[in-house]
């Protein structure tokens, strides 16, 4: 079933959690929202689920309204962050919840219900603890049974809230790689909560970047990674250095030299954004290089990070490169270089970034 | 002995338990021998005498009736007390959390004699009462609604923790699974809430049981009709019948302490279906 989410607006109080926000998930897709806390991601999902009721705009499932309709009534598969399980309940009575509190007239039997909690508690790999209490269990057996649970209603539309989020590092990946299987599987339409931006990239098909309550960019992990809309989208998802530079007749200058083509920027102040690993260090000058000073080098696993002095603003860049190339060339603390962006995106620094305006350049191809 | 030989990371377990037993011998269990011992002067007849008259058994029927209404009575709006104490926000709910704790803190004389006043015939309440042919104090129900009084706190207070701790996502969960509700209250919320609640009320039973400064201004205590065992047993002592008085306490004792203990398996029970354990 597919979610549509029209100029949602949602008021607390006075605080506006979510400014009209529009988002639009296609039948089967695995969506996640991505921000940092307090950017209203876990309160357009609970819009969507219906435990909010959204202060203007609508929920249209597969087109029909769904504001007007009870959380009981949309049949929503909503899991929580921390399981919200019934722990006076088994596994088994946790996971049949859902199927016997429906009227009588739709009530599977007794014996049918079995076979469902069942065939989901294998689904979910804890087939054999239906008879242990949810404080039996370890955090990440909860939160599978949480999504059996989930499931028991065949729900049309899956919510995820931080679902990984209590979790320890390795378990977190493994449920991770897990469940886009399972969502594989399925193909149940499914959006998810997350401020990792690591989960959101390896887990949905497409993404949501969420700032204070807005929609940064809607697009696939590669593009919203690849393409960030806006400075904040550009920070948010990994690594970026930020540097505060002037934009002249369509030129990014960093201290006096020109380092980036900003073609359709007007003369002002801007911000270039350059990934770490998008930076080549050499000894000698380049185009378009700026010359820095090795503050420091650390290898970590299959990569050097090199920290460059700069003489101008922010006075220091990191730099990642892998441990080949940089074997080839070793860098010491120090050391005079050169650098160049391969990659660099400017955005105007007044507006804090109108994405028309952001433009994309290819140093290397530069004359 | 397993249980001493465990080994644990607080030492201490002996003397502590020696400590425990020792206080709880000297505070508890000796008086009661006493009580026993006294007692035993009758005889075995004479006991069964003490105990049976028309006048001790109306006043056992009185005491243990009322409390048992009042603790249910008490188990029933402490509860609702205590669920629109902490789920929702209004003015003056401060001042309402503290009034729950006021006949804790109150002379329990002040009490009776504060009830008697309002219950009497001409007093505010019973003025209205007696109009429609309702009399409180003086009777049986009047010792019903001191019970109901002295023993509000404990309901409240033991129920009041545990509803702060339960995570509203808990109902959520609940309705997003399709549940109304009332199949919200009676399958998610209240089985968390019963054991404390049998907790309150054991508690407000117990409490009730013993009352005796509140209830004796506004019972009136009618030998046979209004009379409580612990006036009765006042009564007893003085007129120097000290045996027949231990005998009736006695007897007050037991069938108190079982009824407790059964309360208390009953929690026990339900905390254990709850997985508590």
């Amino acid at each position: 079933m597919s979610i549509e989410v029209r100029g949602v607006e949602k008021v607390f109080g006075n605080f506006r959690a979510i400014h009209g926000v529009s988002l639009n998930v296609r039948e089967g897709e695995l969506v996640a929202l991505l921000g940092p806390s307090g950017s209203g991601k876990t309160t357009l999902l609970r819009v969507i689920a219906g435990l909010e009721f959204p202060t203007a705009g609508s929920i249209l499932f597969d087109g029909e309204d769904a504001v007007t309709r009870h959380v009981r009534e949309r049949k929503v598969g909503f899991v929580f962050q921390h399981y919200a399980l019934f722990k006076h309940m088994t596994v088994f009575n946790n996971v049949a919840f859902g199927l016997r509190v429906k009227p009588r007239a739709d009530r599977p039997a007794p014996e049918e219900i079995k076979a469902k909690v069942d065939a989901l508690l294998d689904l979910v790999q804890v087939g054999q603890f239906g008879n242990r209490y949810p404080s039996q269990l370890s955090g990440g057996q909860r939160q599978r049974v949480a999504l059996a649970r989930a499931l028991a209603i065949e729900p049309r539309v899956l919510l995820l809230d931080e679902p990984f989020g209590a979790l320890d590092a390795k378990v977190r990946k493994e449920l991770r790689r897990w469940l886009r299987g399972l969502h594989d599987r399925m193909g149940l339409t499914s959006v998810f909560v997350t401020h990792d931006q690591e989960e959101a990239m390896e887990l949905a098909d497409r993404v949501a970047v969420m700032n204070r309550g807005r929609i940064e960019q809607v697009g696939s992990p590669t593009e919203v990674y690849d393409t960030p809309a806006t400075p904040f989208v550009y920070e948010f998802l990994g690594n970026a250095n930020r540097l505060p530079c002037r934009i002249e007749k369509g030129r990014a200058l960093l201290g006096g030299t020109v380092f980036t083509e900003a073609e359709k920027l007007v003369d002002g102040a801007g911000i270039a954004f350059v990934r770490p690993h998008d930076i080549e260090v050499t000894t000698e000058r380049l185009t378009l290089s700026i010359p820095a000073v090795v503050r420091q080098v650390l290898v970590a696993g299959a990569v050097a990070k090199i920290e460059l002095s700069l003489e101008v603003e922010p006075g220091m860049i990191e730099v990642a490169l892998p441990r080949g190339a940089h074997w080839g060339a070793p860098f010491t603390a120090g050391q005079k270089v050169h650098w160049r962006a391969r990659t660099a995106r400017v955005f105007p620094a007044a507006d804090g970034g109108a994405p028309a305006a952001a433009v994309e350049v290819e140093p290397t191809t530069l004359k | 002995m397993l249980a001493l030989r465990r080994p644990s990371v607080l030492p201490g377990f002996g003397p502590t338990l020696g400590f425990a037993l020792l206080y709880l011998s000297l505070i508890v269990l000796i008086p009661l021998a006493g009580l026993f011992v006294r007692s035993a002067e009758l005889g075995v007849e004479g006991f069964f005498a003490a105990v049976s008259t028309p006048r001790a058994l109306a006043a056992f029927r009185l005491t243990f009736g009322a409390s048992l209404l009042a603790a249910l009575v008490n188990a029933f709006f402490g509860l609702l007390l205590a669920w629109v104490l902490t789920r929702y926000r209004f003015p003056g709910r401060r001042v309402i959390d503290g009034l729950v704790d006021l006949p804790f803190a109150l002379p329990t004389a002040v009490a009776g004699i504060a009830l008697a006043t309002l219950y009497a015939p001409n007093g505010w309440i019973g003025s209205v009462l007696d109009k429609v042919g309702l009399k409180i104090a003086y009777t049986p129900t009047g010792v019903f609604v001191a019970l109901v009084f002295i023993s509000l706190p404990f309901v409240v207070r033991t129920i009041q923790p545990v509803l702060q701790d339960l995570e509203p996502e808990i109902e959520e969960a609940s309705a997003s699974l399709g549940a109304d509700r009332w199949q919200t209250w009676r399958f998610v919320v209240f089985p968390v809430l019963l054991p404390p609640l049998l907790t309150g009320f054991a508690l407000a039973f117990a409490r009730a049981l013993g009352e005796y400064g509140s209830v004796i201004f506004i019972a009136g205590n009618l030998p046979g009709l209004s009379e409580i065992v612990p006036l009765l047993i006042f009564i007893q002592l003085e007129q120097y019948q000290y045996a027949n008085a231990a005998a009736i306490a006695a007897v007050m004792l037991v069938a108190s302490f079982i009824l407790l203990l059964l309360i208390n398996v009953l929690q026990r029970w339900t905390a254990k279906r709850h997985g508590d354990e």
